[in-house]
């Protein structure tokens, strides 16, 4: 599988990071070469393997219901760009 | 299926919907699903949202047991397969409502399989028509925040209170036909969940709204491409929004146009649905395993304590109410429709069969007729609900048990009970106080039959010449003078004594 | 010990020595802090530190004097002052993992690990530079500025050398006496190429025995902190403080800490140590080679008996781990898009998505963005399982070489990168041959195993060479225990003449 400029562009959009044509042009070579690399796995045989899911043997523990957390405003609007009225400030989204 | 099935006249002919709905039901909780930050409704903007809630850089989370628990019960109540290995996955998108850029959610894995959910077309008579609608999977899943649009005339608001809440996203099979029958389906989940608790069912505080998947296609056909109409949060609405569509769409198949695969949003106001600008963007999201949380495995203690925490079901409950009690099938279905009413009822069946020393079918119809119209039409008067009751269900019982050992009327018992309204009082304490007690003094009641036999001569005349219907007048007149607290037995025999 | 006034003694130290000669009363806390605070502000030319905190480090020193002086009982790290990756959230201190996308972001919460080791007495001296969200093996990728190496080559060679990647502001300060010991992380060599770069040690423990709470994540089901420092025994007193359970972080060990330090023995009779066969590829550099060689002899002379094992898939893990790493990345990196922290960049008229996009463009640099890109499109639709799913199961495979390994020794010993540091810029053009040096690690973060790096000697261009030791999970006490039986041997005394 090789990647084309249009599919470098469709990449980008989905990782919301905007690339001029000639920053997506660079990377048309460079992901082909990294991709074209990592495309080795596929010749290894994983018959009857199934995906990892924990890296050490553990189980996932579950919390008790009790609210222990939540009402620190002002710690969680301290680094906005933009926070006016105790909210978070976005351009405006037509929905 | 006894109805005649739905179809839109369409100019080529006649068409037929197909209905699926992924229902989103906030899963009742203290606290959220992967954090410690509380749920409740209507807070300050920000103020319920921890920094996992917020995504801060590093931030991990830990689900909470309940969510899971009551996921699993809500699965066990609609008879689904609960999967003792599941995991959570991460939905890749970005939106303001998402501060992670991800929502944790199940797609490969869900906690609840296959399941099913009986719905009941004929509310007077809910065993005449019904139909079985399947449920793909019920998954846990976060919920998103909230934007405000209307504060700023340049910016969005963002408020992450509900950013993190447990939802219970449940797919139905896309096995519905006709706007009523969604309906159906989503007041019978509704009234599962409610009896269950594993969700409020507050649809107008967002607790419920249900994504609306509508296709038509000509009957028996192919199935054809569907829009997905999003958060629609009333039974009436989903309603309005599968005709509205459902419409459309025909208008639009038949003008020689293609039926677009869109997300759309319904305008309550208008009844219409259009089409959602901010999502046109073709997504990816890009699902995989969340790698900041382990598989999710259950053990059967955990499985047994759901299974043995469920509550009777409100179809169990129903037929029991009709077969074990003799109630109406229009009564069963009223008095179970919702966990509260049952509940109020059960509790006033318990103390009615203690009181009377009977058993609760005996005292069942008696019981069921006054909550229903007494009581109903009392609450409905005071707008008021059963929650907030004045009466508690003590208090009616003993209402009923002085009705039934004859202490006082029927007549009586209403007068008492407007009392009771009024003053909070206790029934027993108010026939006392106000002399209601019903009379059996046949020497009394005697008197006043040959009062009234005596005051109206001409009737009497009457009646003996063959009009017997006036027998009632004279019950209704030997009543009036004694006040009401005759005993209507006695006086029937007395008159009839009187008038031979 | 050195005398009081000798402040150059002071920051020769080790943290061991620190400890108890800070509690023997041959020097205050103060001192040693105010020594190690004056290399700081003397090694700008290193560009080791993104944020310097003399006032933390005095803080802290203050404090441990005055609990001497009271005759309270000393913190296990009372007086010791150490540096701190700047991947760690620090409440109150800048906290940027190297970019602009973070530059100025102030984290209202302490990470775990670094909350231990304050609570354990360690004073700060500042915020270590790395590469950007811990992306890359030579810490070129900072947006402040690459960190150079205090090493030179020999021979009138000026070049500036990379301290390697990423922990290389904790292996370059480490190595030139900023700090004693300081925290790194570790995804697929962060903490072990470092350290082998620049003579010294430092330690992976086994994935989940430090939390991961508040570390700034690169790829969750890799990252993992430890301990980098000039010995292995102030390994093992590092990571004391720094492992343990931590209930916010759901993949955290729920198990005691060993007392570690307490348990060092270079005594490996009738321990076996394992050699892969797939580790000494055609075409190893012959001096990397050669050492290896000794560091099996060392290993001999302590007692262990040497065998040869196979870990057959070894070929595939840097692939894999190039699948899932910017997998899991792409997705951990998506909270950062200028809403609630860190920068943000609205290009005038610009919309919500025109400001993600804008912002995450600015705010990330380019091997981050090359990953998260990778990382998208291994996840997109119709390349999941191909790439993604593939690679789990490759990891599974890679998990059972060691597995299988083991059951015929207690460690491995290999090399612990395929050359010496290089120049800085001499690998950039190339992502892949950057990437290729992790390719002695990147197995043993897969399957989540204990691995340490000691310097072992010097190659001709008098530059460090390290080995690696990789143990069974949570078996960190033998990987520690080789290491020391390693560092005995090799006397590895070298120290970069200073420049800077």
């Amino acid at each position: 599988m090789s990647i084309d400029l249009q599919t470098v562009k469709k990449i980008a959009s989905l990782s919301r990071i905007s690339v001029s044509d000639a920053e997506a042009q660079a990377m048309v070579p460079e992901l082909n070469n990294i991709l074209g690399w990592v495309e080795q796995l596929g010749e290894v045989d994983v018959t009857g393997v199934q995906p990892m899911t924990a890296v050490i043997p553990n189980h996932q523990r579950l919390r008790e219901d009790a609210v222990t957390d939540g009402d620190v405003r002002d710690k969680v609007l301290a680094n906005a760009p933009q926070a006016e009225h105790g909210f978070f400030a976005v351009p405006k989204v037509i929905e | 299926m006894t109805q005649t099935a739905y179809r839109i006249q369409g100019a080529t002919g006649e068409w037929e919907v197909v209905i699926g709905l992924e229902v989103h039901a906030q899963v009742t909780s203290k606290a959220k699903l992967f954090s410690g930050a509380a749920t409740a409704f209507g807070a300050e903007p920000n103020t319920q949202v921890s920094l996992v809630d917020a995504a801060m850089p590093g931030m991990l989370p830990v689900p909470n047991r309940e969510c899971i628990r009551q996921a699993v019960r809500t699965g066990m109540a609609i008879n689904a397969q609960i999967n003792k290995w599941s995991r959570f996955d991460r939905k890749n998108y970005f939106y303001a409502d998402l501060p992670q850029g991800y929502q944790i959610s199940q797609l490969y894995h869900p906690i609840v399989g296959e399941g099913e959910i009986e719905i009941n077309l004929d509310e007077k008579n809910p065993d005449a028509q019904t139909k079985v609608i399947g449920v793909e999977r019920i998954h846990v899943e976060q919920d998103a925040g909230k934007l405000m649009h209307d504060q700023h005339p340049t910016r969005s608001y963002v408020d992450l209170n509900r950013s993190g809440v447990a939802l219970m996203e449940i797919v139905s099979r896309p096995d519905m036909r006709s706007p009523a029958e969604a309906g159906a389906y989503l007041s019978k989940l509704r009234t599962i969940l409610r009896y269950v608790g594993s969700c409020d069912g507050n649809m107008d505080q967002g607790s419920m709204r249900a994504d609306v998947n509508v296709s038509v296609r000509k009957p028996g056909g192919e199935l054809g491409t569907r829009t997905e109409t999003k958060n629609v949060n009333s039974v009436r609405f989903v309603m309005q929004a599968i005709e509205y569509e459902a419409s459309r769409q025909v208008d639009v198949l038949e003008a020689g146009g293609k039926i677009v695969q869109e997300t759309r949003l319904f305008d309550p106001d208008k009844g219409e649905t259009r089409s959602m600008r901010s999502k046109e963007d073709a997504h990816d999201y890009r699902y995989f395993p969340d790698p900041d949380l382990l598989p999710l495995e259950l053990d059967d203690a955990f499985l047994e304590e759901c299974r043995q925490s469920l509550p009777e079901l409100p179809d169990a409950k129903r037929k029991r109410y009709e077969k074990d009690l003799g109630l109406s099938a229009y009564n069963a279905a009223v008095l179970t429709a919702e966990a509260d009413t049952a509940r109020w009822f059960e509790a006033l069946l318990a103390e009615g069969a203690r009181v009377q020393k009977k058993s609760e079918g005996e005292v069942a119809k008696a019981s069921a007729n006054w909550l229903l119209s007494e009581l109903y039409g009392a609450l409905n008067r005071l707008g008021r609900t059963l929650e907030d009751s004045p009466v508690t269900p003590e208090d009616g019982a003993e209402l009923l048990a002085l009705v039934a050992d004859g202490t006082i009327s029927g007549t009586i018992a209403k007068q008492v009970f407007e009392i009771m309204l009024e003053s909070g009082g206790k029934p027993a304490q108010i026939v006392e106080e106000k002399g209601l007690r019903q009379t059996s003094d046949t020497g009394a009641i005697e008197a006043a039959v040959a009062k009234v036999l005596a005051g109206n001569a001409d009737k009497v005349e009457q009646y003996r010449g063959g009009k017997e219907a006036l027998f009632g007048f004279f019950v209704g007149q030997t009543m009036k003078a004694m006040q009401g607290k005759a005993n209507p037995q006695v006086v029937n025999e007395l008159l009839k004594k009187a008038l031979a | 010990m050195p005398n009081s006034t000798d402040k150059n003694a002071l920051t020769d130290l080790t943290v061991a020595e620190i400890r108890d000669g800070f509690r023997g009363g041959a020097f205050s806390a103060r001192e040693v802090a105010e020594a190690f605070n004056a290399n700081v502000a003397a090694a700008k030319a290193l560009n080791a530190f993104i944020v310097e905190t003399p006032e933390k480090a005095l803080e802290a020193a203050d404090a441990a004097d005055r609990a001497k002086a009271a005759g309270e009982a000393l913190k296990p790290l009372a007086g010791v002052p150490i540096g701190m990756k700047d991947l760690f959230c620090t409440e109150g201190v800048q906290t940027t993992a190297a970019s602009h996308m973070l530059e100025g972001f102030t984290p209202t919460y302490e990470s775990t690990v670094s909350k231990k080791l304050w609570d354990a007495g360690a004073g700060m001296l500042g915020k270590l530079n790395l590469d950007q969200f811990a992306m890359g093996s030579s810490n070129e990728t900072s947006y402040f500025g690459n960190v150079i190496s205090p090493w030179k080559r020999k021979g009138g060679d000026n070049a500036a050398l990379a301290p390697g990647g990423s922990s290389g502001g904790s292996s370059a300060a480490i190595a030139a006496r900023l700090c004693p010991a300081a925290t790194g992380t570790d995804t697929g060599g962060s903490i072990r190429q470092p350290a082998a770069f620049t003579g010294i040690s430092g330690i992976k423990p086994t994935y989940g025995r430090c939390s991961r709470w508040g570390i700034v994540a690169f790829a969750s089901s890799l990252d993992q902190a430890g301990p980098m420092a000039r010995t292995v025994r102030d390994n093992a007193i590092l990571l004391e403080s720094m492992a343990g359970f931590d209930p916010k972080d759901s993949t955290s060990l729920d198990l005691e800490v060993p007392r570690w330090e307490a348990g060092l023995s270079s005594d490996l009779r009738g321990r076996k140590v394992g050699i892969p066969k797939e580790y000494r590829p055609d075409g190893l550099n012959a001096e990397i080679a050669a050492l290896w060689d000794r560091g099996i002899e060392w290993l001999k002379d302590a007692g262990a008996e040497v065998v040869e094992v196979s870990l057959p898939h070894t070929q595939y893990a840097l692939p894999t781990y190039y699948i899932i790493a910017p997998a899991e990345a792409s997705s951990n990196l998506a909270r950062y898009d200028g809403v609630r922290y860190g920068q943000r960049d609205l290009p005038d008229g610009a919309g919500l998505q025109d400001m993600y996009a804008a912002t995450r463009a600015a705010g990330f640099g380019p091997e981050v963005k090359r990953r998260i890109m990778i990382g998208t499109y291994v996840l997109s639709a119709g390349f999941y399982d191909a790439y993604y799913t593939q690679a789990q199961k490759v990891r599974a495979l890679i998990a059972r070489d060691f597995e299988l390994a083991f059951e015929k020794c207690d460690l491995l010993l290999t090399p612990t990168a395929p050359s010496a540091s290089f120049a800085l810029g001499e690998k950039q053009a190339d992502p892949l041959a950057m990437y290729l040096n992790d390719v002695f690690t990147v197995p043993a973060s897969l399957a989540g195993l204990p691995a340490m790096a000691v310097p072992g000697g010097l190659d001709a261009q008098g530059l460090p060479l390290g080995l690696q030791i990789i143990g069974r999970a949570l078996d960190e006490q033998s990987v520690l225990n080789a290491g020391l039986a390693i560092e005995e041997r090799a006397g590895f005394a070298a120290r970069p003449e200073k420049w800077w």
